[in-house]
């Protein structure tokens, strides 16, 4: 049988190596430590994918026949995924608050305090994990898009490049969640604070339906609120034709890093807070 | 002047903004390196905010600390450095295994992979974790969990470790066990800061104990010291009910230094010479024909310190959780003499 060396160290350990490299070693072991709670709890991550499933089989034959997408020759399915990819993903930011808000609540968030890591790798880690985790969700839905119907008519690079857009705006999201999280008094209420929030972004939105179909007042919001600005783009990208629009392209990027600009430091400062 | 402790407190001031409690009320102490140092007091006493600004989770309001002669504010990474910290809740992460969690902290206390890995091995060994190594915590009893965080607080070797409400809540036998090996650390040079609310338990441990209520520092001693304030030995009389207990309170208050001390059916008394007194004692209340159901004598207990320096006992979770203390005050201590029923119809 092994037995530790339990005689402390005269002098503080002092690690090796640059702090830059220190700082990007925790927060890979923090997203690796996020990554791997994730297969602990397989269930989680079904009905995480479960849900949006759902969500296409509802719009795409139940729903979907009555909704004209404006479009002559686009079909609705064609016009939903890139919708659905968006929505999937912006859902998929509250699993940072939930993530957050039940370390927080469980005590890790007080020992990874007193310990020499980075400061910043606690919401780096979450948030990276749950960026890794809507890569493959996105993955997947395409998947169940291709089983209904969904085509992309511009090319796989440009539907890529759609993704890695999407996936941008939903990393941003994450470090608002992230707040969420933080404030929360534990991982219930982190839900549950999180969709009020998120029904009207992804619904009121261009996602399921044309902004145009809705009454004027709402399409005011509708038109220009960040979900609509990037399922927007990502049709541009994926579905190009009477899509095409390198305004919301670039729209969506700005939205992007806007919100990064603003929620970093915010997350931050109430990490920082948050004892 | 000795050389400064490996923990100085310095009036530290901790102001909670929600209900303006001050959680720290210009609290100080020195821990000298190597020793066991106690921290004793009841829930909401401001231990564990202490515990929390010396281990640079918190920082204070007012007031300095150090660790190691380094500022738990200014130098906080290097402090971070020497000091491990297990909570009164096991702080580890329940979707991994033992050596996952392991792992895990030595590469945040920056440890190379390898070493993550051989440290994390060698210490699941020690805490007789290595079977459970490669379960997930979720199968792991309250015992395992708490062997496991304090062996997560032992990954970087640290000089200081810091023991917040350690054993509460265990079974008295997990108890034992870890009791042993703080033991064991504090053998090869670790220093201590414990915090409890179990006084059997630092008594046990602590080489020096401070006893703090509501933020402040109410008396410091070794055990042996603090239990001597009182005077040598407790005489407890019990009566049928409280209204008889209080009418012996006045009647018996001539006999003691302080004050006799109510508690429920029984008034306790601290004094010097036990039976002397106790003889007294029965004379006094039979004179008043007040009946007694029983009398003992014992040492004082770190409860009586406590009870007769705050006022109140340490109310609290050694109460509340009978089935697993197993403590009560009202047990027969290894400082028990003697109890005599027949005493009262004499």
């Amino acid at each position: 049988m092994t037995t530790a060396d339990l005689r402390p160290l005269s002098a503080p350990a002092v690690a090796p190596g640059h702090r830059l490299k220190w700082l990007l070693s925790d927060v890979a072991t923090m997203t690796w430590r996020n990554l791997v709670a994730l297969t602990r709890i397989p269930e989680s991550l079904f009905f995480a994918t479960l849900q949006p499933i759902m969500f296409v089989l509802l719009f795409r034959f139940v729903f979907g026949g009555a909704i004209s997408t404006g479009v002559p020759g686009v079909t609705y399915v064609d016009f939903l995924m890139p919708g659905i990819f968006v929505q999937t993903v912006c859902f998929g930011a509250v699993s940072t608050s939930i993530g957050l808000a039940d370390d927080l609540q469980k005590g890790l968030i007080e020992r990874f305090r007193a310990l020499p890591m980075a400061r910043s790798a606690v919401l780096g880690g979450r948030t990276t994990a749950d960026l890794v985790r809507n890569v493959f969700v996105v993955a997947i839905m395409t998947g169940v898009g291709y089983l209904v119907g969904f085509r992309i008519t511009t090319n796989f690079f440009l539907y890529l490049v759609g993704v890695v857009i999407l996936l941008l705006f939903a990393y941003a999201l994450s470090w608002g969640f992230a707040c969420i999280g933080l404030s929360a008094p534990n991982a219930e209420t982190a839900q549950v604070i999180s969709f009020p929030i998120l029904f009207p972004l992804t619904f009121a939105s261009s996602a399921f339906v044309p902004v145009s179909s809705m009454p004027g007042w709402l399409q005011a919001f509708a038109t220009y609120q960040p979900v609509s600005v990037v399922v927007d783009a990502a049709r541009s990208l994926m579905l190009g034709g009477a899509y095409t629009s390198t305004r919301h392209v670039l729209g969506a990027l700005a939205w992007s890093l806007g919100l990064l600009v603003v929620l970093v430091p915010l997350a931050v400062r109430q990490y920082r807070r948050t004892a | 002047m000795n050389e400064p402790g490996a923990v100085v407190a310095r009036d530290l001031v901790k102001v909670f903004a929600k209900g303006s409690v001050r959680a720290l009320d210009g609290l100080s102490f020195e821990v000298e390196a190597g020793t066991v140092f106690g921290l004793l007091g009841p829930n909401g006493s401001g231990k564990t905010t202490a515990v929390r600004i010396l281990s640079t989770i918190l920082t204070p309001d007012e007031g300095s600390a150090s660790i190691l002669g380094n500022d738990v504010v200014k130098r906080a990474a290097v402090v971070r450095r020497s000091i491990g910290l297990a909570g009164q809740y096991a702080t580890v992460d329940e979707n991994l295994t033992g050596h996952e969690n392991l792992r895990m902290v030595g590469r945040l206390s920056h440890l190379e992979k390898k070493a993550a890995s051989t440290r994390a091995d060698e210490l699941l060994g020690q805490f007789g974790l290595a079977d459970a190594a490669n379960r997930t915590l979720k199968t792991y009893s309250g015992g395992m969990r708490r062997r496991l965080d304090l062996a997560a607080a032992l990954v970087g070797r640290p000089p200081v470790l810091f023991l917040d409400e350690p054993t509460t809540g265990l079974d008295p036998q997990s108890r034992q066990d870890l009791w042993v090996v703080i033991e064991q650390l504090v053998g090869v040079g670790t220093t201590v800061l414990l915090t409890t609310q179990y006084l059997e338990e630092a008594d046990r441990l602590a080489h020096q104990l401070l006893v703090i209520d509501h933020g402040k520092a109410i008396a410091e001693g070794t055990p042996a010291e603090l239990k001597a304030t009182l005077g040598t030995t407790v005489v407890s009389v019990t009566f049928a009910d409280s209204a008889t207990a209080e009418r012996a309170v006045g009647l018996l208050d001539p006999l003691v230094a302080g004050s006799p001390i109510l508690d429920g059916n029984s008034v306790d008394l601290t004094v010097e010479a036990g039976p002397k007194v106790a003889a007294e004692a029965l004379r006094t209340l039979d004179q008043h024909q007040v009946e007694v159901a029983g009398l003992a004598l014992r040492e004082p207990s770190l409860d009586d310190v406590f009870l007769s320096l705050t006022g109140h006992r340490s109310e609290g979770l050694e109460f509340d959780e009978p089935e697993q203390g197993g403590d009560h005050k009202a047990a027969p201590t290894p400082g028990y003499i003697g109890f005599d029923e027949n005493l009262a119809g004499r």
